[in-house]
């Protein structure tokens, strides 16, 4: 028989390898997917100094590195394969990979975000030919050569400086009017200072030129509209990230970009599929967030699965009809008319069993079938794993009439 | 898997007889890493048939210029000394690699 996840995390950057470890650690049998080596996009930053407690000196290889040892060490699995579809409706959920086939109880979807392409001639072509969006990977080629930057973020100033090490001259392409970058100030700041910088403002990438390797680019300015050829022998594109939502099924609410929609414990708009990280429509994408938000995913996914066992083996699988009353604990008159529903089940034990739901904690049955909290306590009968009934009034005649009933 | 630098390429790839499969890395690139192990399990499953090379091109940056190599990681095949295919970028896959090995090897 094929095993069973309690947890399937999809995707080993920093919010997949956050999410495991905690999933293992509270004792989850935990599977983390991933097709590369662990790390996702943080593993081709090479200073990462912002990750609180991991200051200067710190690496993106480095630092991911740790995660997934950390995430190992509490007994999480490491599964190396390409992820080619998702079967959400299916109990257990399924993950068909190139090699093999996973099943999960929850799923935590943590595939990230890739770089957003220019889209403009020559930047396909030229790819890996002086076009580039890594600066990790590719900086140290262009020693003694000039590149330009595209794009004024974080990334792209971070990246700037970075390829300054390397590069002679590095011109930064801001959309931008003098002086305004989307960057932190702080970044900005510093970049100003290094001479090997320079920035050319309002300006965009209308080509990139080339035969065999990048020539040039074709710059124009938007506030005069000229146009004009800028050699360099290099491009580093960082106009933002493009969720990767390729094997994403149709029923995950994504927003207009495609960035997946969660509530605040990361729960998407599928039973028992939680998304984490870049991929999810957020405000900030860092590693802290990405790890904070994998976190979240994990113990949520959690009381998932448990709350799911629970009500499977207690209500739906249960061989007598089941009285689910539901109730909220701060309000007395309601728990007391929950002991009405204990004392006719007490009584009657040889033809019904009681369960008792605190609807105001227990998130599954609220969403499955979508308790009104404002009208509890009420009941439900359910029969072979089905709702017969609905009470809205307990009272000792309304609880006769289902005796009566069944 | 021979490493191949400056001074050998000449030698070992332009001059070699036959199809050479030559894998670009560099220490700092982490997909080439995570390629590696898969090229090398290549390249003793294709052992005798196909001749392969590595660059490691942070000591080897004007090869790899001259060699049109300038993104990472980069397989290129070489047959008679002329280069013949070439495939790069971050999302290569052993898969492709091999579709490309299958493709030379007759």
């Amino acid at each position: 028989m094929e095993q069973i996840y309690d947890l399937l995390v999809l995707g080993g950057g920093p919010a997949g390898l956050a999410a495991g470890m905690y999933g293992a650690r509270a004792r989850m049998k935990t599977a983390i997917i991933e097709k590369g080596r662990p790390g996702g996009q943080a593993a081709t930053t090479e200073d990462l100094e912002n990750y609180p407690g991991f200051g200067r000196g710190t690496t993106g290889p480095g630092l991911t590195q740790a995660m997934a040892d950390h995430a190992q060490s509490f007994g999480a699995e490491f599964i190396k394969d390409t992820i080619v579809s998702l079967d959400l409706q299916s109990s257990p959920k399924k993950v068909v990979g190139r090699k093999g086939e996973y099943l999960g109880k929850a799923l935590i979807y943590a595939l990230g975000a890739e770089p957003r392409m220019l889209r403009v001639p020559g930047e396909g072509k030229l790819r890996g030919k002086g076009v580039s969006y890594c600066a990790t990977c590719d900086a140290d080629l262009f020693e003694e050569l000039e590149v330009a930057v595209v794009g004024s973020g974080d990334a792209a100033i971070e990246e700037a400086e970075y390829l300054s090490k390397f590069a002679d001259l590095v011109s930064i392409i801001v959309i931008h009017e003098e002086g305004k970058v989307d960057a932190n100030q702080v970044s900005f700041e510093r970049a100003q200072q290094n001479p090997k910088l320079k920035w050319i403002w309002n300006s965009i990438v209308k080509s990139v030129n080339g035969e065999e390797l990048v020539e040039s680019i074709t710059l124009k300015n938007i506030q005069t509209g000229e146009e004009n050829n800028y050699p360099v022998n290099g491009v580093f594109i960082f106009i933002g990230t493009v969720p990767i939502t390729e094997v994403l099924p149709e029923q995950v609410q994504v927003n207009p970009q495609g960035y997946i929609i969660t509530d605040e414990k990361m729960a998407t708009s599928v039973e028992g599929v939680f998304a984490a990280g870049d991929v999810r429509v957020k405000y900030l994408r860092q590693v802290v967030t990405a790890a904070s938000d994998g976190a979240i995913a994990a113990v949520a996914a959690e009381k998932y699965v448990h709350e799911t066992e629970l009500w499977e083996k207690e209500v739906l699988k249960a061989q007598k009809p089941v009285l689910v009353a539901y109730y909220n604990p701060t309000d007395m008159t309601g728990t007391e008319k929950v002991g009405i529903v204990d004392r006719f089940v007490r009584a009657n034990n040889d033809r019904f069993s009681l369960v008792k739901v605190d609807a105001t904690r227990n998130e599954l049955v609220g969403r499955r079938y979508n308790i009104n909290l404002d009208r509890l306590p009420m009941l439900h009968v359910f029969v072979n794993g089905e709702i017969k009934q609905e009470v809205a009034e307990i009272n000792d005649d309304s609880l006769e009439a289902i005796s009566k009933s069944l | 898997m021979i490493e191949v630098n400056k001074d050998n390429f000449e030698n070992e790839v332009l001059q070699a007889s036959g199809v050479v499969m030559v894998d670009w890395w560099g220490p700092k690139c982490e997909r080439c890493l995570e390629l590696m192990p898969h090229v090398e399990e290549l390249a003793s499953k294709y052992r005798g048939q196909i001749k392969f090379c590595s660059v490691d091109t942070s000591g080897n940056r004007r090869l790899a210029i001259g060699q049109k190599v300038l993104g990472l990681p980069a397989i290129l095949f070489y047959k008679d000394g002329q280069k013949i295919d070439e495939i790069s970028g971050q999302e290569i896959a052993p898969e492709d690699i091999e579709a490309k090995l299958k493709q030379f090897i007759k």
